[in-house]
């Protein structure tokens, strides 16, 4: 159905385009703004009217999170956290979605739903305690081990979806000619899959990624993701708008460039399942 | 999702080899052990402190049923239990509607289509607390940009989140902005197996672009809005990073959802036997309304086939 209203009139035409343009209006407005207000000095960002163009453009915003904040340590620690959960998840996840997938134990990913389906802060006070018992509160750990909560569902879940995709057959063939459950999986699914897990491990990425709440009550001083260490200089040091602006474009811009560059596996796995978090 | 499995017995292959699904267990084995681990010794442990007094430096004492009968008449917490509720129903109706036409308006082809898809789904990718911050610099009453856009068509300045009349209203609208896109690629994955057909008779019978709409896409793809409703649902009945940082809860009171209680209690005043129990109560509420959103569309699949 696609092609079908090619035949409208220009009035039509003109009415789309600008349906178009609605919908897409508040996501360019609100980024474009950050982009303003990061690239102004303080006088221009409280001006009234509000300045909308920097003129002249300045990085010193940027030039201020970088060294009054300690930014590239809550990098680094997003990274390892991020990282390792996605690497984890993949490790524990791919094999797992499928398992589920060819023994059709769709019990078992009801479970998963469900942990997709609780609030986060539902795990966080037990694990708060415990954390705290064993002395990880405040290590980067405690973080990593916690956003397996957030990586493994989402690669199980695409990876069950892409392993149903892969036909039984290939494998069947192997096992005629010898090969053994892991070499089959090895040799034969895993190969085919590798789209998938590409798809798994970004949406896990992001997901990752983007929480907040893991590390505003595990994290310490030294061990906060990027999202809740520029939440923090916000509240303790009384931080004005233009760094402000430009350390929260920061921490959204990896996800950002990654949403840009890996636009089509994103759609292709958010479509299928719609999870996320 | 799985619902439409395979077929349960599928023909034997000359020769093939069907492992026992139990074989094929082992895979998920290391995978489930690890959920087990962080989610569900959790949950058992969340079970066990929900039924006792104890705050953080202080005795743990057994209170059977007393934290629950203590939440039934916690007037803020009540409260914080309708707000959900409100914000939920605001937060799921408005991204439904507008994802639906989103995702009917680029289900067509038109130039630049995939360029303006990235550009819509961004704000879904994009980290909620860097969004947060700068919709709060955005909702200044004096020198936000939101009211002085207003201004320029000539309306007055709004409160945005500064007066507890407006501030759900205006939370809900960043939540709207940000998950729109989900339900637009949940319709839109929807709508890429719609038949061609009937859409051919309907045209040569002169139906319009509303008439083929109503009575030919939407109950098509009904089933896929059902499940995007049930995710957003689920979604919005937790939310917490945008309200966490924007207005955390207030002003006063007026923007504690029920996520937000549950955190106070936990980590702000160390009631964790107290929050255990609003925890317990939460997972009934959000289990009980996704077994209900997933009955009734069942109910509507059935309908629609």
């Amino acid at each position: 159905m696609s092609n079908r209203i090619k035949s409208g009139g220009i009035w039509r035409n003109i009415g789309f385009g600008l349906s178009v343009f609605a919908l897409v209006s508040p996501a360019i407005l609100v980024f474009l703004w950050m982009i303003s207000l990061s690239l102004k000095n303080e006088l221009d960002n409280t001006a009234y009217p509000p300045v909308f163009i920097p003129n002249p453009p300045t990085f010193a915003n940027y030039i201020e999170v970088f060294e009054k904040n300690n930014f590239l340590l809550y990098f680094w620690n997003s990274l390892l956290v991020t990282g390792g959960a996605v690497l984890i998840g993949l490790l524990v996840g791919v094999p797992a979605g499928y398992g589920i997938a060819r023994s059709k134990a769709y019990r078992t990913a009801v479970m998963i739903l469900i942990a997709r389906m609780t609030p986060a802060l539902s795990y966080l006070i037990p694990l708060f305690l415990l954390f705290q018992i064993v002395g990880l509160i405040g290590s980067i750990w405690a973080l990593l081990i916690t956003h397996l909560v957030i990586t493994v569902p989402i690669i199980v879940w695409v990876m069950i979806g892409y392993f149903e995709g892969i036909p039984q057959e290939l494998e069947d063939a192997a096992y005629v000619d010898g090969a053994t459950l892991w070499q089959s999986f090895r040799y034969i699914a895993l190969p085919l899959a590798r789209p998938g897990m590409m798809v798994g491990a970004i949406l896990a990425f992001i997901f990752s990624w983007n929480n907040f709440v893991f590390s505003v009550v595990l994290g310490g001083k030294n061990s906060r993701t990027l999202p809740s260490a520029v939440y923090n200089s916000l509240t303790f040091e009384q931080i004005s708008w233009g760094p402000l602006a430009a350390a929260a474009l920061l921490v959204t811009l990896p996800v950002i460039l990654m949403t840009i560059a890996a636009q089509r596996e994103i759609v292709a796995g958010l479509s299928a399942g719609g999870l996320k978090d | 999702m799985t619902d439409k499995a395979l077929p349960e017995t599928e023909p034997t292959h000359g020769g093939g080899t069907h492992l026992a699904p139990r074989r094929y267990f082992l895979f998920a084995l290391p995978a489930l052990l690890l959920m087990a681990a962080v989610i569900i010794s959790p949950w058992l442990f969340t079970l066990v402190m929900s039924v006792m007094e104890f705050k953080v430096g202080g005795a743990i004492n057994f209170v059977g049923l007393g934290n629950f009968t203590k939440l039934a008449s916690d007037s803020r917490f009540l409260e914080s239990v309708g707000r959900t509720f409100w914000f939920t129903v605001l937060a799921v109706v408005f991204p439904i509607g507008l994802g639906t036409a989103a995702a009917v308006v680029f289900h067509r082809q038109f130039p630049f289509r995939g360029l303006l898809r990235t550009i819509f789904i961004m704000p879904m990718m994009a980290t909620p607390v860097a969004v947060a911050l700068v919709w709060t610099m955005m909702f200044h009453p004096q020198l936000g940009v939101l009211n002085y856009l207003l201004s320029l068509i000539g309306l007055p300045p709004f409160a945005w989140v500064y007066d507890p009349n407006t501030v759900i209203i205006t939370l809900v609208l960043v939540e709207v902005w940000h998950w729109t896109p989900l339900v637009m690629l949940i319709v839109l994955g929807g709508m890429a197996a719609l038949p061609t057909d009937p859409y051919d008779s309907a045209t040569i019978d002169g139906a319009s672009d509303w008439q083929m709409f109503r009575f030919i896409t939407l109950p098509l793809i009904l089933p896929y809005i059902m499940v995007a409703v049930v995710i957003r649902t689920i979604d919005a009945l937790k939310v917490f990073d945008t309200i966490f940082v924007i207005t955390q809860g207030g002003p006063g009171t007026a923007s504690e959802t029920l996520n937000i209680f549950l955190y106070l209690q936990a980590f702000q005043f160390y009631n964790l036997g107290y929050a255990s129990a609003v925890v317990m109560v939460f997972f009934v509420i959000i289990v009980a309304l996704s077994l209900l959103l997933l009955y009734m569309r069942q109910r509507l699949k059935w309908n629609a086939a």
